[in-house]
This record gives C-alpha cells, sequence and structure tokens, in this order.
C-alpha cells in the first residue's frame, strides 16, 4: 500500500480498526497518493482520506460495475496487460446466457434448489463443446453451496479439465469473456450509482477519473476491503467486482495494485491455511464430500486436473504428503495412504448449521476456543438458545465470557425464555494461556508468519490450546488402547508424539517442522523440506500444509527471521516468513510486460534476466524461475510445465486472471448488482430482487423483514449497519475485561444522523431502542452529521450504525446489548459468510422493556409487519419476469423447512 | 528550612543547563531523576507479536521476576516500527488483569453456580465426554452405503485467536476423530 498512487478504502474503516497498518496509507499520502474512503459512514478513516463518498449499505456491486462500465467505454483498460493475462480473449460456450438477457438471472438456475447448475459458464472447447470441471460428472451449485466450495479457492482457482481455451486476441468475437463483460455491465452508469447507491454523479466521476489516472503502465491503484465487503449475501462477488476493475486496470501482482483483504484477528489468516473449518484440509485442499470424492482416484481427479496448467496439477502431492504426516507409516499405498481414514461431509455443516442442529438436539459437546458466540456471532439468542440444548460445553477462555455465562445471566434468563435451574448443560470453563505465555506463529493479514517466543509460564490452570489438545488427545488415544473397532484406527494410528517441556506443554517448533514436512526416504531421509516443489506422490515426503512448506527449511524456523526492518530494503524479506516461498507479492510476474522488461521504471519489480536466463527483482519471483517470457511449451505437458511465458496466474488452471469465472463461483460468472435480504429498496437494475443463491433459514426463529414494494416493509424503514471501534476487539473477549480499554469505550451506543433523530424524537445522549425481526435492543444515541442521510430511488434512506463489542452479562468491566441479536442468518451460496452489514430496524426513543416485555416488543412488530417464515425467502421475485417457473423455496436452504 | 540559593533560581537552572526552554533537567524533581523506567529493570525481553488484529504489530515483552511487566512496541519491526494501538498497548493488561480467570471452573446440570474443579480432573471429564458423544453420534455409512467416518455430535469454534500449530493440532484430532464440524471466525 506505501508504493500505491491511489488508494481506495472501501468496506473497511482501516484507521479505526487496523490503526498502526494505516501508518502506510498515510506514507503513501504524504508521497501525494490519492486516498479515497466509500463507506456508509464518515469514520476516522475518512477524516484522513482526501474525499469521503458516502454510499448506501449493500450497493457496493452497482458503484463497482460502474466503474468497470467506465474503464470499458472510455477505452482506460490497460489494454497489453488485459489482452495478454486475462482471460479476456477466452471464448465462453454458447449456452451461456447473461442476468441482462433473464431478468437478473445467469442461465441454468434451477428455481427447485434455488442454486445454479453452472455448466452453461463453461470456456468453449474447439467442436462446440465446453471444458469442463475435471473427474466424473459436474457438481451441482447446491451441492457446492453446501460445502462451501468457495473457500477451497484461498490458493489458487478451480480446476478445468485441461487449459485448451479458445482465444480471439482481438477480443471482438461476442462470446470473448471481453465483449460479455462490456455487455453485462453496460447498464451500471453514473446515474445508475446516484439512483441506486446514493453517490452524486459528481463524486462518481472523481472517484472514476482518480483511479484510471493512477493506473498504468507507470502508476498503480489499490483496494482495501474488510468485513465490510465480506459480511452480505453476495459478498464473495462484492471482492470479485472489484478484482475484474483491478484486472482491467493492469493493477494486480505490480507493487501498489492489487486488492488487499484487512482482516480482523490476529491469525484468521493462519486458521484459513490451517484451516479450523468444516469444509478445508491444511493448504485449502477440501474435505472429502460423501458421493462425490469416494475414492482417493475421486478426490485428485477431481482437485486437480493433471492435465490444466499451474501447480494445482500436483495436488496428489499435496494431498498424500498430508495423509503421511498425519498417519505416518499406518498411510501407505496399499490403503490409498488411509484416505479412508478421513471423515466425509454429506451437505452443510458451517457454524450456523451447527447451531440449528444443536437446537435439534443433534449436537451433544462443544468446544469454544477464545471466541465469543452469544455476542459475537449474528443472531445471538439463536447462538443461546443453541447452546442451552448441550449436554456439555467447553469454553477455553482468558475471561468469564458472555458464551460460558448464558446460562445464568444471559437475556433469555431475564426475558424468562431460559431458567438456570432447568438447563441440562454441562459446563467447563478452561482458562488460557495468553500470546506472551506460550511459543507459536501467527499468520497476518499479508500472509506472513512470525513467530512469538514464550516470555513467562501460563499462571494458575491457564494452558495453552497446543497443551490442552495435545493431553486431550493423549487421554483419548489411552482410553480407546486396545480397541478393535474399526471406527478408533484414525485415532490410534495419528502420529501424535511431539516433545514436552518440564510443564508438558509440547514444543510448538517440532508441530512447525511438520507442518512444513520432511523427507521420508533417500539420502535425504529425515530432512526438512525446503519448498512444496520437492513434495512427491510416492508416500516419500510428509508435510501438515503444503503451502507452508519452507518456513522450517533446513531445519532453520523462518516464522522467527528477525532481521530489522530498517536494515533492509522494502520487502523485508529477512523479517518472518510469508507463505507460499517467502514471495511477498502474488503473481508478481505480471509487474513485467510480456517480455519480460519492467512496465516502468517507476513500478520495476520483478523482470527478466537475459544474461542469467531467470526471473530476478526485489521478491522472490512468482514464476518457473527460468521461464522465458516467450515460452510456448505444448500445453497437453500439464502442470507448471505447460504455463507460457505470458502466465502469470501460475495458480490458476489457463494461467490467466479471470474476469468471467467459468467455474467456482456459485452465484453467477460476473457480480451482478441484488439488494440484501432486507432492504428498504428495490433492484433497480433487475427484477431480481435479491441474490436468488443466497442461503436462506426460513425458519420462525430467523424471520426477515419484508423487502421494499411489499406490504409490511414500512414497519422496519430504516437500515443498520454494524461495526468496530479501536478501543475494542470483536465480540470483547479481549477488551471488555480490561480496565483501560473499558474506560476509554465504556458504552453500547447507536450513530444516527440529526434528522433522523428528529423525526424519531431521538436524545442526545438519551437512550434508543431498535427493533428488528428478530430482537429489540438499547443503546446510546449518538446524533452525528457523519451519519448522512441518502436519496436513493427518490426517497430517503436512513442508516444507523452500531458497534457490535458489548454482551450482555456480569463478568466484564462493561456490558451492554449486542448488536447481533439483531441479525438473523441469511448466507453467502460461495462461503457461507452471513449478511451482518447492512439489515433493516426500526428506532424509536427510550430503553427496551425487561422480562417477558421485550419479547413481546419484538412479537407486536412482527404481527404489525405480517411476517411468515416466507417473509423475503423467494429465490426468484418475480418468475414471471424472469421466464421461469418459481417452485417454493423448499431445499435451496440448506436446513430444510419451517422450525 | 535552609536558605535558597540563587544558583537554584529557575531562570539560572535553565541558563547552566543549556535547557533555555524549561522543559528538561531544569524542571526535573530529585524525585523524578531518581526514577527508572520499568523497561529498564527488565531481566529480559522477549520479542512477541500483537495478539489482536491481523496487522501483526510487533510486541517486546519485559519480563521481571517471572511476571510480564511492561509490553512496548517493537521498533524493529518493518510492519509496525514500534507502533501499537490502544488495545495493543493495553496488552499488558490481558496478561495480568485483575478479573482474569486462572482456576477451572465448573458448571453441573442445573446448577446455578461454578464450582472449582482440578485440571486433571477436567481435562478426563472432557476425555470421557468426548468418547461418550463420539461413540452415541456415531455414523459410519450413510444410507446409501457411502463411508461417512464420522460424528456430527461434537463440534467446536474458535482459532483466529489461536496460534498456527494449535489449529494444526485441533484440526489434526478432530478429523481423526471424525468431528467435522470445526469452525472459526473465518466463516464470521
Amino acid at each position: 500500500m506505501a508504493n500505491a498512487d491511489c488508494i481506495v478504502i472501501q468496506g473497511s474503516n482501516m484507521a479505526e480498526c487496523h490503526p498502526v497498518g494505516y501508518q502506510w496509507v498515510a506514507e503513501a499520502k504524504a508521497r501525494g497518493a490519492k486516498v479515497i474512503h466509500v463507506d456508509p459512514r464518515f469514520t476516522r478513516t475518512s477524516a484522513v482520506s482526501d474525499k469521503h463518498i458516502p454510499i448506501r449499505a449493500g450497493s457496493d456491486v452497482v458503484l463497482l460495475g460502474a466503474l468497470i462500465n467506465y474503464v470499458i467505454a472510455n477505452d482506460l483498460w490497460f489494454e497489453e496487460y488485459v489482452t495478454a493475462y486475462t482471460n479476456a480473449a477466452t471464448l465462453v460456450h454458447d449456452d451461456y446466457r447473461d442476468a441482462e438477457d433473464l431478468g437478473g438471472l445467469f442461465s441454468g438456475f434451477d428455481p427447485e434448489k434455488g442454486a445454479y447448475d453452472t455448466s452453461s459458464w463453461a470456456y468453449a472447447e474447439k467442436d462446440d463443446g465446453k471444458i469442463e470441471e475435471p473427474g466424473p460428472g459436474s457438481e451441482h451449485g447446491a451441492e457446492a453451496s453446501e460445502r462451501a466450495a468457495g473457500d477451497t479457492l484461498g490458493s489458487g482457482g478451480p480446476a478445468l479439465e485441461h487449459p485448451h481455451v479458445q482465444r480471439d486476441e482481438t477480443l471482438q468475437d461476442p462470446r470473448t469473456v471481453f465483449q460479455i463483460v462490456k455487455r453485462h455491465y453496460a447498464r451500471y452508469t453514473a446515474e445508475m450509482v446516484q439512483d441506486m447507491c446514493g453517490i452524486s454523479i459528481a463524486d462518481f466521476e472523481y472517484l472514476a477519473r482518480t483511479i484510471t489516472e493512477n493506473s498504468g503502465r507507470d502508476r498503480t491503484t489499490c483496494f482495501a476491503y474488510a468485513v465490510g465487503w465480506t459480511q452480505h449475501s453476495l459478498g464473495t462477488q462484492f471482492i470479485r467486482a472489484a478484482a475484474i476493475l483491478q484486472l482491467l486496470l493492469g493493477n494486480v501482482g505490480r507493487p501498489g495494485g492489487g486488492i488487499m483483504a484487512l482482516r480482523g484477528h490476529a491469525s484468521i489468516q493462519g486458521s484459513t491455511d490451517i484451516p479450523t473449518l468444516f469444509n478445508l484440509l491444511p493448504g485449502y485442499l477440501p474435505v472429502p464430500s460423501a458421493g462425490r470424492h469416494d475414492t482417493l482416484k475421486d478426490y485428485l481427479d477431481i482437485i486437480g486436473s493433471k492435465k490444466q496448467k499451474g501447480f494445482w496439477a500436483n495436488a496428489d502431492a499435496y494431498t498424500i504428503s498430508l495423509l503421511k504426516a498425519w498417519w505416518g507409516d499406518a498411510a501407505t499405498a496399499n490403503n490409498d495412504w488411509a484416505y479412508d481414514y478421513l471423515p466425509r461431509l454429506t451437505g452443510a455443516h458451517g457454524t450456523y448449521e451447527t447451531v440449528m442442529a444443536m437446537l435439534r438436539d443433534e449436537v451433544e459437546g462443544y468446544f469454544l476456543l477464545g471466541q465469543n458466540p452469544a455476542v459475537g456471532s449474528a443472531h445471538g439468542r439463536m447462538q443461546r438458545m443453541g447452546m442451552s440444548h448441550l449436554k456439555w460445553l467447553v469454553v477455553r477462555d482468558l475471561n468469564l465470557i458472555e458464551s460460558a455465562t448464558w446460562w445464568k445471566d444471559g437475556p433469555e434468563i431475564d426475558s424468562g425464555e431460559l431458567r438456570t435451574e432447568d438447563i441440562e448443560t454441562e459446563v467447563f470453563f478452561m482458562p488460557a494461556a495468553t500470546h506472551v505465555e506460550k511459543a507459536g506463529s501467527f499468520t497476518q493479514t499479508q500472509r506472513l508468519l512470525q513467530w512469538r517466543h514464550q516470555a513467562v509460564a501460563p499462571p494458575g490452570e491457564c494452558q495453552s490450546e497446543l497443551q490442552f489438545f495435545h493431553e486431550l488427545g493423549k487421554r483419548i488415544r489411552a482410553k480407546l488402547a486396545g480397541s478393535q473397532d474399526e471406527r478408533d484406527r484414525p485415532l490410534l494410528d495419528l502420529t501424535w508424539d511431539y516433545p514436552v517441556d518440564e510443564h508438558g506443554d509440547p514444543d510448538a517448533e517440532a508441530v512447525l517442522a511438520e507442518i512444513n514436512g520432511r523427507h521420508l526416504d533417500g539420502p535425504d531421509a529425515g530432512k526438512p523440506l525446503s519448498a512444496y516443489t520437492e513434495m512427491r506422490a510416492d508416500g516419500s515426503t510428509a508435510a501438515g500444509c503444503w503451502i507452508y512448506t519452507g518456513v522450517y527449511a533446513g531445519g532453520i524456523n523462518h516464522a522467527a527471521n528477525r532481521k530489522p526492518g530498517q536494515e533492509q530494503g522494502p520487502a523485508a524479506s529477512e523479517w518472518g516468513w510469508a507463505w507460499p516461498a517467502n514471495r511477498r507479492i502474488l503473481y508478481n510476474r505480471a509487474s513485467a510486460d510480456p517480455a519480460g522488461k519492467p512496465w516502468s521504471e517507476r513500478k520495476k519489480y520483478i523482470w527478466w534476466d537475459q544474461e542469467q536466463g531467470k526471473w530476478v527483482g526485489d521478491d522472490v519471483p512468482d514464476f518457473p524461475e527460468d521461464r522465458a517470457p516467450g515460452s510456448q511449451p505444448d500445453p497437453s505437458v500439464g502442470g507448471p510445465a505447460a504455463l507460457t511465458g505470458d502466465d502469470p496466474f501460475i495458480m490458476q488452471a489457463d494461467g490467466k486472471g479471470w474476469l468471467f469465472a467459468p467455474r467456482g463461483v456459485m452465484d453467477g460468472p460476473l457480480p451482478t448488482h441484488y439488494e440484501a435480504q432486507e432492504s428498504p429498496v428495490a433492484n433497480a437494475l433487475y427484477p431480481q430482487q435479491q441474490n436468488p443463491a443466497r442461503l436462506v433459514f426460513p425458519r420462525a426463529d430467523n424471520l426477515s423483514a419484508p423487502s421494499a414494494g411489499t406490504p409490511g416493509a414500512e414497519v422496519y424503514p430504516f437500515v443498520f449497519t454494524t461495526y468496530r471501534l479501536t478501543e475494542h476487539h470483536t465480540a470483547g473477549g479481549m477488551s471488555r475485561w480490561l480496565p483501560y480499554l473499558s474506560e476509554l469505550q465504556p458504552e453500547m451506543f447507536c450513530e444516527v444522523s440529526p434528522e433522523l433523530a428528529a423525526e424519531r424524537g431521538l436524545e442526545p445522549y438519551g437512550w434508543a431502542t431498535i427493533i428488528s425481526p428478530r430482537s429489540a435492543i438499547e443503546a446510546k444515541v449518538l446524533v452525528t452529521d457523519r451519519m448522512a442521510p441518502l436519496k436513493v430511488g427518490g426517497h430517503t434512506v436512513h442508516q444507523i450504525g452500531l458497534p457490535y463489542h458489548w454482551g450482555v452479562g456480569n463478568s466484564a468491566v462493561v456490558s451492554g446489548d449486542a448488536a447481533n441479536d439483531l441479525l438473523g442468518v441469511t448466507l453467502d451460496p460461495n462461503v457461507q459468510i452471513q449478511e451482518s452489514k447492512v439489515a433493516s430496524c426500526d428506532i424509536r426513543p427510550g430503553r427496551r422493556p425487561r422480562g417477558k416485555e421485550l419479547q413481546a416488543l419484538v412479537a407486536e412488530y412482527q404481527d404489525r409487519a405480517g411476517l411468515t417464515v416466507e417473509t423475503g425467502n423467494r429465490a426468484v421475485t418475480d418468475p414471471a419476469a424472469e421466464g421461469i417457473e418459481a417452485g417454493p423455496r423448499g431445499d435451496g436452504s440448506t436446513d430444510g423447512g419451517p422450525n | 528550612m535552609a536558605p535558597r540559593s540563587f544558583l537554584q533560581w529557575p531562570v539560572v537552572r535553565q541558563l547552566s543547563t543549556g535547557d533555555l526552554l524549561g522543559r528538561g533537567p531544569a524542571v526535573t524533581s530529585a524525585r523524578t531523576k531518581a526514577i527508572t523506567p520499568r523497561t529498564a529493570t527488565a531481566d529480559r525481553v522477549v520479542q512477541s507479536v500483537c495478539p489482536y488484529c491481523a496487522v501483526g504489530c510487533g510486541q517486546r515483552v519485559y519480563v521481571k521476576d517471572e511476571k510480564v511487566i511492561q509490553i512496548e512496541g517493537d521498533p524493529d519491526s518493518p510492519i509496525s516500527r514500534g507502533r501499537l494501538c490502544p488495545k495493543g498497548s493495553a496488552s499488558e493488561q490481558l496478561v495480568n488483569s485483575p478479573g482474569r480467570q486462572t482456576k477451572v471452573l465448573y458448571r453441573a446440570p442445573r446448577s446455578t453456580e461454578w464450582e472449582h474443579l482440578d485440571l486433571d480432573t477436567a481435562i478426563d471429564m472432557v476425555a470421557d465426554r468426548f468418547i461418550e458423544s463420539r461413540r452415541r453420534t456415531w455414523q459410519q455409512e450413510d444410507d446409501q452405503g457411502r463411508l461417512l467416518r464420522r460424528t456430527m455430535g461434537i463440534a467446536s469454534l474458535g482459532g483466529a485467536t489461536l496460534d498456527n500449530e494449535e489449529n494444526y493440532l485441533i484440526k489434526k484430532l478432530f478429523t481423526a476423530a471424525g468431528a467435522v464440524q470445526t469452525e472459526n471466525q473465518a466463516r464470521i
């Protein structure tokens, strides 16, 4: 970001939430870079930007689509980059029909399943065929959504059968991706932005002009986002839209370019790479699904074709090395490397599904490991009610968070819905070690692993998770020792002997070494692997997470590298270790032109050195080191060897950056604007109101407000959005127990405009009650011009800002109502993230009712709006307008019918 | 009380110490002079990383008598260059907060209160419950005879605040046990 000429921050309040990272934005600005903040609220970030552009929450695809349209219509795209490095020239199959032609739906929509059959979006093959996904048959979007298959794209694109695409380098064929993109966004105009986002034409033109003037050979623009983009029912598409724009402008793989995901937890990147997620194995390998990945051969055929280009063609080596790391000698060629030791998925098993399964009494035990869902997850009431159905709950945390104490002081005890004496759940609170009381690595938001050394021993009975889980595993294995039951083999055969210190704490470096991997055979047997390219599919290597291989190369913990920043260059490659291969900018081959020369002296980064016959520069080249720029290998060789000299996107099956996604995205190959699940605005672009493929849960405890134009919408007339403050951390488990931070931000509040305060009689610093279809909460009123009412579609839209750090309980230094109690559960179909950045509510002066009266108030609103479990949950808004027969949503959701 | 010498007059002190603006040695009291920062007397300094957001600011942890006495920004970090935000600056209190729980607590079914349980007993009870729940809720195959090899009776949530090595052991153990419902903040 420090190298950017223009920085657009959208969907993030970076100066507030990542203040120390923001110094690099400030530095770029001091050098003359333009900083533009697009956000519903005027925040601390807006205050230190060149310009703040207020936007209606949830309308970002309209704005980004209009920028794409502006760039194409005014011929401002980076022609040489786009033609060579993206799939702009690739032909899409004739069967494809765009949302422009079908009233907002793409071809292949299945109203029964509420999901797409994505096969018509495929690339065209010679002789009228389609380039399918590898392996037997193609996966329906409904199944892909259930296993949140989008998550598997964390380190590269979806697999293709083969890379023999057809291209028209002139980009004129109407079936080229370029022409399709051009047509798709033609109606996303400045006027549409004005009508849908509430952004003036002058502000739009300023934004469009600034980013295009700061893109090209000599200049680069960077985007930064956070959960303001991800927490939507089409969040994945917000980010895809920015990716299309950045590819068209040539801002990917270059210094000062890219799209920065600003993540909010110390190792949330690490917990995605080494995933405590239901659908992933380490390194973005999918957890097998029954019926799709029944045998190792099926699994390997599907996740990466040997015929496709790039490094995902070697997924067999990554998978088998993982199985060898976990099951050692028990993993042999004869038993398919213990592939059948892996459990199988049969649908959606994400965190919200799990809570609904708790309510059905299907879950007996639950571990909470440094997470506070009673406050931090959407629909707090459902979270707490779910936990009350458990047989046992283990909460491992530093403090007595609300998720540990809901049984005695939660909101449902006050409302009378739960009675402590009736709750059967056993609760274990186990104190955890802090970050200085254990050694280990965090992976921060730029994929950089940084080691922490242990400073002191944990106090009292506090333990690290490493120690607790190592010990738990040992005891489970000891109790099962001698079992002849086949189901216990994976536990008993597990490699689980880590050296421990005098306190019984396992050596975290030994675990890191296992993650890195080692040679098992040959002259190097026992030695750490240096790079994932050394992995083999014959059982001669073991590694716990292939993308992290190299962090322990040479037996040295490179995450602990600490050469002071002032003693090294801007890439600072000797501080910590970035995956993959200590590379700081991904796809950096794109920082040079097709001939291998830097696009400009000013933006020089990686280039081809003809004399040495290799790529050189300021970073580790993200390309086969000796692959010359003009290389045209036979594509049928497959894998990395098939990459041409101008295929910079080495983890993509065709080596190109995807403007159009022929596979992998469940709700459309191109981002398309849909309104949120709950919106007071009708979609002006299409008859289709909401994302047709979003995951809905029609249940009596998860009602939705009616959308604009349907009866009852006026009962919840305002939009609310949730956010963070500098002084607190998510659900407060690490901040509301600290006196310093509690004093700095003691109280829950809501931000409202002076106009809304006048309309509803809200007194500054008085109380307000905010009511959604799920709950009602109270907050102190902050009246501020920072919340500007927007003119949208001819009427005024008021937005309310709610920080979400507080919760109801008696243990924290400060407590208060939880904003997340207002939210329902509607999910993005690619990654199953909930829509929590935009929803509908009402607001009125005064405190909320206590006891049973609280539920009565919520019910009174529900009745007045005429809410049913069907409200807002239709997949297709207007079947006639979209020319298809709409069925009930039914099993389009992953949960089933009404509760 | 001894008469004050003119040499102690502020203006003389300012001139004689070179502290012309009177913001340094000229106005430093004897008591202040005798104070040294906690960081100067620490037994050791340990390099660490801030536990809050994902920027990954460098921290220096000052330890004396096996207690953390201060946490400051690490000027060597090319990411943070010594800076910390209010949360990172308060992280000493995360370690030493008086409200921090250091004992295992247990709430029995229908009970209205916590009771203390020793750590060893607690881990053993959790291991027993894990095994029992797994056995009760085991699914070997689906209705079409396809392998499932799992339990849907045990779930977990958390990991984004934990170390890579910890996430690795959690994922490894839960996968081997067939407990597929491991999730964390990345889904949220």
